[in-house]
């Protein structure tokens, strides 16, 4: 697994271009960075000015090539490649507190912004005034929405919210596309109604996932929990609360398991097994090298005993990020069967996880 | 001065309560919930069957309840159940419990150790050290999660 480490400060956000050759990322200040693979390292191209606050959450669309970004400026821009420059071109989004997160829809025609303002702003562009234009979903947000994620059918939209819920919007821009088909969350779906609304976990709700057939939708909540939620005449829900410190983003890597990373500094893996309706914990996927454990002299014993009220040595973080993690990404392979993923951290570093390499590495890991 | 600087009585005026994007949590209609059953703990405790103290004492939390009498009465019940064990018996009895009841349990310990009394703390402490090993931090950050609490 590599380690690379971009900055001392946390990474804020982070995006990846099509090929997976270019990563934007926010070094915690006012600027995107975009960075170009060059051999085994990487190099700076561009560097994006425009937000007057820190950048919250930027999203690179594959297909047509467009980059948006957030912040607590309570802007958006939508970022087109023009040559070889970066244009910005500003959304309004009608929110009076910062933008938190953005996500494109997969069609790429909308995105939403999710805010401290307790509303989602769905961004959809105008033809005839050469405009981006937003929809607020307000009710029933009665604070922050942290995280977003889109549905496969372009519709509906998963948002993670500091009211302890996980729900499920409808989206639907009658201006920019047709009506849905049903899905096991309901079949009416007028724009901002609610399809689904957790219940069971107390805590903000960090990250939000849907599956790759989007019949699953995964939170991790500040209460040291993670669940699943199954679409259905009864949407069942299943959580399992862990050991550790509380999770801050979720993703599915097959249709049955999830990673999760957060203030504990690794990633894990976690299982969902639909017909029990279990969600089960599948194992640490950073598994660091033992060192050779060396003796200790009678006097470095006493030493320590003397200093610290302990005999054992400096208990040092042996993950390889070193501080939380706050943002999965897929990069091959997608959410059906994920074969690469990567996350950043608040320490300002990026590892790139190879499935394969953690399966071989770990013989308890069953990614199902 | 001017006549409307004299009074200061605007500054004790809860500005919180007249906000109206207050959040307010969901009621739950607690109001059914009376906490653990006295003489079923007690009369456990006397027979010197302390592990059916502690799984009869972390029953009916009164969780939802806004009645603060209950919820004393609750807590105190608790701490009678767990100053009898003895030191040595603690980490079995945390063992037998599962994970929502190590979770409770660790509820009601920082509950105690906010109102600490004579021996309180000290077995408290031996308590909170051995449910920490079985819940884990996540345990703890449950108990500052919650937002309604025993």
């Amino acid at each position: 697994m590599a380690y690379h480490s971009f900055l001392l400060e946390p990474i804020s956000c982070h995006a990846w271009n099509k090929d997976r050759t270019q990563i934007a990322l926010c070094p915690n200040n006012h600027d995107v960075h975009i960075y170009k693979k060059e051999g085994s390292g990487w190099t700076k191209i561009h560097v994006l000015k425009e937000h007057n606050g820190q950048v919250t959450g930027i999203d690179w669309a594959p297909e047509s090539n467009r980059i948006v970004t957030c912040g607590t400026d309570r802007n958006a821009y939508v970022w087109s490649l023009k040559g070889d420059v970066w244009k910005p071109t500003l959304v309004i989004l009608r929110i009076n507190r910062a933008a938190r997160c953005v996500k494109w829809s997969p069609k790429e025609n909308k995105f939403a912004v999710g805010s401290g303002s307790r509303l989602i702003s769905v961004c959809y562009f105008e033809q005839e005034n050469d405009w981006w234009v937003c929809k607020h979903i307000k009710k029933p947000i009665r604070s922050t929405i942290l995280c977003l994620d889109w549905h496969p059918n372009n519709v509906l939209l998963a948002a993670g919210s500091c009211d302890f819920k996980c729900r499920i919007f409808s989206a639907y821009i009658k201006e920019v596309e047709e009506k849905p088909a049903p899905t096991p969350w309901g079949s009416k779906m007028p724009f901002g109604e609610v399809m689904f609304e957790s219940s069971g976990t107390a805590g903000w709700v960090h990250g939000v996932c849907f599956s790759d057939s989007g019949n699953r939708v995964a939170w991790a909540s500040h209460d040291s929990t993670v669940a699943v939620a199954e679409g259905g005449k009864s949407a069942t829900i299943t959580s399992l609360t862990s050991e550790t410190l509380p999770l801050l983003c979720v993703t599915f890597i097959t249709e049955n398991s999830l990673v999760a990373a957060g203030h504990d500094c690794y990633p894990a893996l976690f299982v969902y097994n639909g017909d029990k309706g279990a969600l089960t914990f599948g194992g640490k996927l950073d598994v660091p090298k033992q060192s050779a454990q060396k003796g200790m002299t009678a006097r470095e014993r006493f030493q320590n005993l003397d200093k610290k009220a302990s005999e054992s040595k400096e208990a040092v973080l042996e993950s390889l990020h070193k501080n939380s993690i706050s943002q999965i990404t897929i990069l091959e392979g997608g959410k059906a069967k994920c074969t690469k993923f990567c996350t950043t951290g608040m320490d300002g570093g990026m590892v790139v996880w190879d499935v394969k390499t953690l399966e071989s590495a770990m013989k308890d890991l069953k990614i199902i | 001065m001017s006549k409307n600087t004299v009074s200061d009585r605007f500054r004790k005026v809860d500005v919180d309560e007249y906000d109206e994007n207050k959040f307010v949590d969901e009621e739950d209609g607690g109001e059914n919930q009376l906490g653990p059953d006295e003489a079923e703990v007690d009369s456990l405790i006397r027979q010197g069957n302390l592990m059916g103290a502690l799984q009869a004492v972390l029953k009916n939390p009164p969780i939802n309840t806004k009645n603060q009498a209950v919820k004393d009465r609750a807590e105190g019940l608790v701490l009678k159940v767990l100053s009898s064990f003895k030191s040595s018996d603690i980490e079995k009895a945390v063992q037998s419990l599962d994970k929502n009841s190590v979770d409770l349990l660790m509820k009601y310990i920082y509950k105690g150790f906010e109102r600490p009394s004579e021996n309180s703390s000290a077995v408290l402490l031996q308590w909170h050290e051995k449910a920490l090993a079985a819940g884990g931090v996540g345990c703890i950050v449950r108990v500052l999660t919650a937002r309604k609490t025993v």
